[in-house]
């Protein structure tokens, strides 16, 4: 990838994450810092690569402990933002049965 | 491991790529409102999940077992503890999850540059800046995980604390330098003396602040992580970290501002001041402390005939929302207008009280943010407090000396009553005094916060 085309793909992703929070209500706050934490844990892959081309000892206990951090980020940002999202799935259904 | 040829495995990879940066964005599109919000997770979801599978076709992989290991071990044991820990703790695992994610770009980074084989001068300086980042994001996620969750109590200030904090910037980023004009092929001495002092500043920049402010530093650092992961993509050439993480660095840096500006600082000032050195001696305010029973808050709230209720972080630890709500129906069932007050910054994490009243069962339509409900404080009879404190003191409103003057508060002083529902008589969590508790028409109902709710539901009940 060349450094210009990097650039424009800098350029684009950050206002698209700009606008895609432009519009939140607020109550949505904490679950979406939950669900972009979770995106960045995309890094995983990054990290899968770096130990798939590991080689010496010290390379591969680095790459070790990157995917062991990444997939914690994947898999942790994911329960824990489904858990809260999982509050907001049908409010309606909730009132009818909170008060049953 | 491929079967594939390579080239065509590239390309497949690519397209997976492109496929998982789409449905990221999807995802966290859908996430921004609260009807198609649980689908946008899973939509994320499956972005990650085939990004994640796609990844082990790439050409040359080897280590294999290495890295199911890595991702069995770490990936139970986040999925163990994010299962297991109650929606209260939530911010801090958000912290401790952010954290692992600076980490691990840290790690590709440091990885990258033990290997000594020389960069490219683009490639180099991205990688650099992003091991900064992510070092950073790394040790202070794990400093406000730690506070958050008690594990470090006090907010560690000492004279000449931002010249010290200042000083370890610098060297880091002499260090970086140095990695830099050696084009990454650094000495192992300095890459290690780089990291150790990335990971110290994340500690020493973090160690100072208080919990108050741990909202807007766990965004912050969430942005950051995103940087970091964009930045080390650019390094390996990743569309798709650079595509997420910058999305979640953009999207991190406006939730990070609107959060600061809730609270009225300045991202700087939450970061560099020192919050709360000059309130631990406070304006004296005249007046005392009026207690009520349980049973006289009852009848006060049964026979309002509007009530505003402002949660904070003492309704989180109690875990009171599900009493609160109960108590909340008794009284709309008796025909009481009952409206959830939430300020942006209560709790520890903007829209943490949210969270806690979506989970008791709250409907979305009693729930007013600080501009929509501020003016109905003066038509209310009775401004039930239940454990938030800085967010509805009108000290921010009047006194200049006060490290909170400024911050828009719940005007809650203007209803007709004020209950607060509170552990002890001790200051809030920022350690200022709050002049609403001193008001003629305040007073204080002392308890658990749980505790207290189960008692006004059996004082409510006992009216009729």
């Amino acid at each position: 990838m060349t450094g210009i085309i990097a650039l424009y793909i800098f350029m684009l992703a950050a206002f698209t994450g700009y606008e895609v929070i432009a519009r939140v209500p607020v109550i949505l706050h904490t679950p979406l810092m939950s669900g972009s934490n979770f995106v960045h844990g995309i890094v995983l892959v990054g990290a899968m690569v770096a130990l798939g081309n590991a080689h010496t000892p010290l390379e591969k206990t680095i790459g070790f402990v990157g995917v062991l951090l990444a997939s914690g980020n994947v898999v942790g940002g994911y329960v824990s933002t489904e858990r809260m999202l999982e509050m907001f799935k049908s409010s309606q259904d909730k009132r009818k049965g909170g008060k049953a | 491991m491929s079967a594939l040829p390579a080239a065509v495995a590239g390309d497949l990879i690519q397209a997976v790529y492109f496929a998982a940066a789409l449905l990221f964005i999807i995802g966290l599109k859908r996430m921004s409102s609260p009807k198609g919000a649980r689908a946008g997770i899973v939509w994320a979801g499956v972005g990650m999940l085939i990004a994640g599978l796609i990844t082990f076709l790439w050409p040359g992989m080897h280590n294999d077992i290495l890295i199911l290991t890595a991702i069995f071990v770490g990936g139970i044991a986040a999925w163990w503890s994010g299962k297991r820990v109650p929606m209260t703790a939530m911010p801090q695992m958000v912290a401790l999850y952010n954290g692992m994610g600076g980490g691990a770009a840290a790690a590709i980074a440091c990885q990258e540059l033990v290997r000594g084989s020389p960069f490219a001068p683009a490639p180099v300086v991205l990688a650099v800046i992003g091991a900064l980042i992510g070092a950073v994001s790394f040790s202070g996620s794990l400093i406000a995980f730690a506070k958050l969750q008690g594990l470090i109590k006090k907010s560690l200030r000492y004279r000449g604390q931002q010249l010290v904090n200042f000083l370890v910037l610098l060297a880091t980023v002499v260090g970086g330098a140095w990695v830099i004009a050696l084009h990454g092929n650094a000495p192992m001495q300095l890459v290690v003396a780089f990291f150790a002092l990335a990971l110290a500043f994340g500690v020493l920049v973090t160690v100072p602040i208080g919990g108050a402010d741990m909202p807007v530093v766990i965004s912050l650092y969430n942005a950051c992580t995103g940087l970091a992961v964009a930045f080390e993509g650019f390094v390996l050439g990743n569309a798709a970290m650079i595509i997420a993480g910058m999305v979640v660095g953009a999207a991190g840096t406006l939730l990070t501002q609107l959060m600061a500006k809730a609270m009225n600082r300045s991202l700087a000032n939450v970061l560099f001041s020192n919050f709360g050195e000059g309130s631990a001696q406070g304006g004296t305010i005249a007046g005392s402390l009026k207690p009520i029973d349980a049973a006289d808050a009852g009848v006060m709230i049964a026979y309002a005939e509007k009530v505003i209720v402002v949660p904070g972080y003492g309704m989180a630890v109690a875990q009171a929302q599900h009493k609160i709500w109960e108590l909340c129906q008794l009284l709309i069932d008796r025909g009481v207008t009952v409206r959830f007050a939430i300020h942006p910054v209560a709790g520890r994490m903007p829209g943490h009280m949210n969270v806690l009243l979506a989970e008791a069962g709250v409907p979305y339509d009693l729930i007013g943010d600080l501009d929509d409900i501020n003016a109905e404080f003066d038509t209310t009879d009775v401004a039930l407090i239940i454990g938030a404190n800085d967010v509805v003191n009108p000290v921010a409103r009047t006194d200049k000396s006060s490290p909170i003057y400024g911050m828009p508060i719940l005007n809650a002083d203007r209803a007709k009553n004020v209950i607060v529902i509170k552990r002890g008589q001790g200051a809030g969590f920022s350690g200022i005094e709050n002049a609403l508790f001193y008001l003629d028409n305040t007073r204080m109902l002392y308890g658990d916060a749980q505790k207290a709710a189960a008692e006004l539901i059996q004082a409510v009940k006992a009216t009729e």
